[in-house]
């Protein structure tokens, strides 16, 4: 049976209004979290930053059933998978969190800010963390990345390069007061951000 | 063993914007998403050990006091990639509705009772064949806003990881036959038939455990394919 080859992918799904007590209880529900957006480990190295930001609809309300996901590389832009044939041992930050959104719309990771990675012609990319939306009305989930206002890599980073320039600031978060970075995810309307086909 | 991540495998998933799922009208993006090509990032994704599963996460009938009312069942099958080969390891979580169509989340308010045995609520890894079980309650049916008179296949939600962050998914299993299929706009959103139908479990006689609980098998096929297939035979 499992050496059959399928016809192709299960279809997705919305994951609906009702995912957090199964994905996202973060002690509103009795289950256990697997994951939350604290990424932070005791031992992990790099700049701690917080990334947050509101998710809006195309009507420029906030959406407060939404899903976010993230996955980064280490300080040293090594990911936590021994499919990076680089990867460090010797630490336990995971590089992956997940979070839903509060009554505002909001959301707030807590992590480092990631090494640079290079692109699949080894060249480096700025440092920048991939973003996954899931959320009732959303049969499929989008990507996007977050980039970071303060890194000079970003002029040179093959991906923004192909992003229209006037859409570019969608990718980027700010950096405000006490390591905060902020980005406003909009999933449809004049100030879109920019998904990413993968 | 590398896997490639073709463009075309997405060519099954629902467009974003189906009208008839009224959310999807002020949540899908109207500009054209960009094509990027993977790098590490996309290519790798999360790794969880058992620390993240704890034993009996998968039966979901023995969380409370006491048994949940409704119909016992055992879901389980194969996480497999699309060359057909088990996805080991990889994160299982699901989520659903209890007996009565009616889901803890404080926003659910179908007037159908709340289960004070039944959170719904599940997690398992899958073995190194890509095996997977749960043991829960058959989910009801329930309304939902969409459209007069809208109710809901009964179905159980389920999040997969596997090999990379691009093969993630969200999903719904479905039971077969349910006479609720050609009314859904979120199941038919999927518009391939051959497609549609791997959401739906198959009874899994053999499997059923007489006296105890039937059983549904549900075959979950993620995005990857081995960078060098054999095209040829
Ligand atoms: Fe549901």
């Amino acid at each position: 049976m499992s050496n059959q080859r399928p016809d192709g992918v299960t279809p997705s799904q919305t994951v609906g209004p009702y995912f957090k007590y199964g994905l996202t209880p973060n002690g509103e529900y009795e289950w256990n979290d697997a994951f939350t957006g604290n990424l932070l480990t005791p031992d992990v190295s790099g700049e701690r930053i917080r990334v947050e930001g509101k998710v809006y609809d195309g009507d420029g309300a906030v959406v407060v059933d939404c899903m976010l996901e993230i996955w980064q590389a280490d300080s040293q832009g090594r990911f936590s998978d021994p499919q990076d044939k680089r990867a460090l041992p010797n630490s336990s930050f995971k590089g992956f969190g997940r979070c839903g959104t509060d009554r505002t719309g909001g959301f707030a990771f807590d992590t480092i800010k990631p090494g640079p990675v290079p692109d699949p012609d080894g060249k480096p990319q700025a440092p920048h963390i991939l973003l996954a939306v899931f959320a009732r009305g959303m049969l499929l989930h989008l990507y996007t990345r977050i980039y970071f206002d303060d890194e000079a890599g970003n002029a040179g980073d093959p991906v923004l390069a192909q992003v229209p320039a006037d859409r570019r600031a969608t990718l980027i978060a700010n950096k405000g007061a006490g390591n905060v970075y902020t980005l406003d995810i909009r999933l449809q309307g004049d100030d879109e951000t920019v998904f990413f086909d993968v | 063993m590398t896997l490639l991540y073709p463009l075309q495998s997405l060519a099954a998933h629902p467009a974003r914007l189906s009208p008839n799922y009224r959310s999807t009208l002020k949540r899908s993006p109207q500009k054209p998403l960009i094509p990027i090509r993977h790098s590490l990032s996309e290519l790798t994704g999360p790794v969880y050990g058992h620390e993240t599963v704890r034993e009996h996460d998968n039966d979901l009938t023995i969380q409370a006091k006491g048994e949940p009312l409704g119909e016992r069942i055992i879901v389980h099958g194969h996480v497999r990639d699309e060359d057909g080969r088990g996805v080991p390891n990889t994160l299982v979580e699901l989520w659903q509705a209890n007996a009565c169509g009616r889901y803890v989340h404080v926003v659910d308010q179908h007037p159908a009772p709340l289960d004070p045995n039944f959170t719904g609520a599940g997690r398992t890894q899958s073995d190194a064949a890509g095996y997977y079980k749960f043991i829960t309650i058959k989910p009801g049916a329930y309304p939902w806003g969409n459209h007069q008179n809208a109710w809901r296949p009964a179905h159980i939600h389920f999040s997969v990881f596997g090999h990379s962050f691009i093969s993630r998914l969200v999903t719904q299993m479905y039971f077969p036959g349910d006479p609720l299929f050609p009314f859904d706009p979120i199941f038919n959103a999927v518009t391939d038939e051959k497609a549609r139908m791997r959401m739906v479990s198959s009874f899994d006689l053999e499997n059923t455990q007489p006296e105890w609980a039937l059983c549904y098998r549900f075959d979950i096929v993620l995005r990857g394919r081995n960078a060098t297939p054999m095209e040829t035979k």
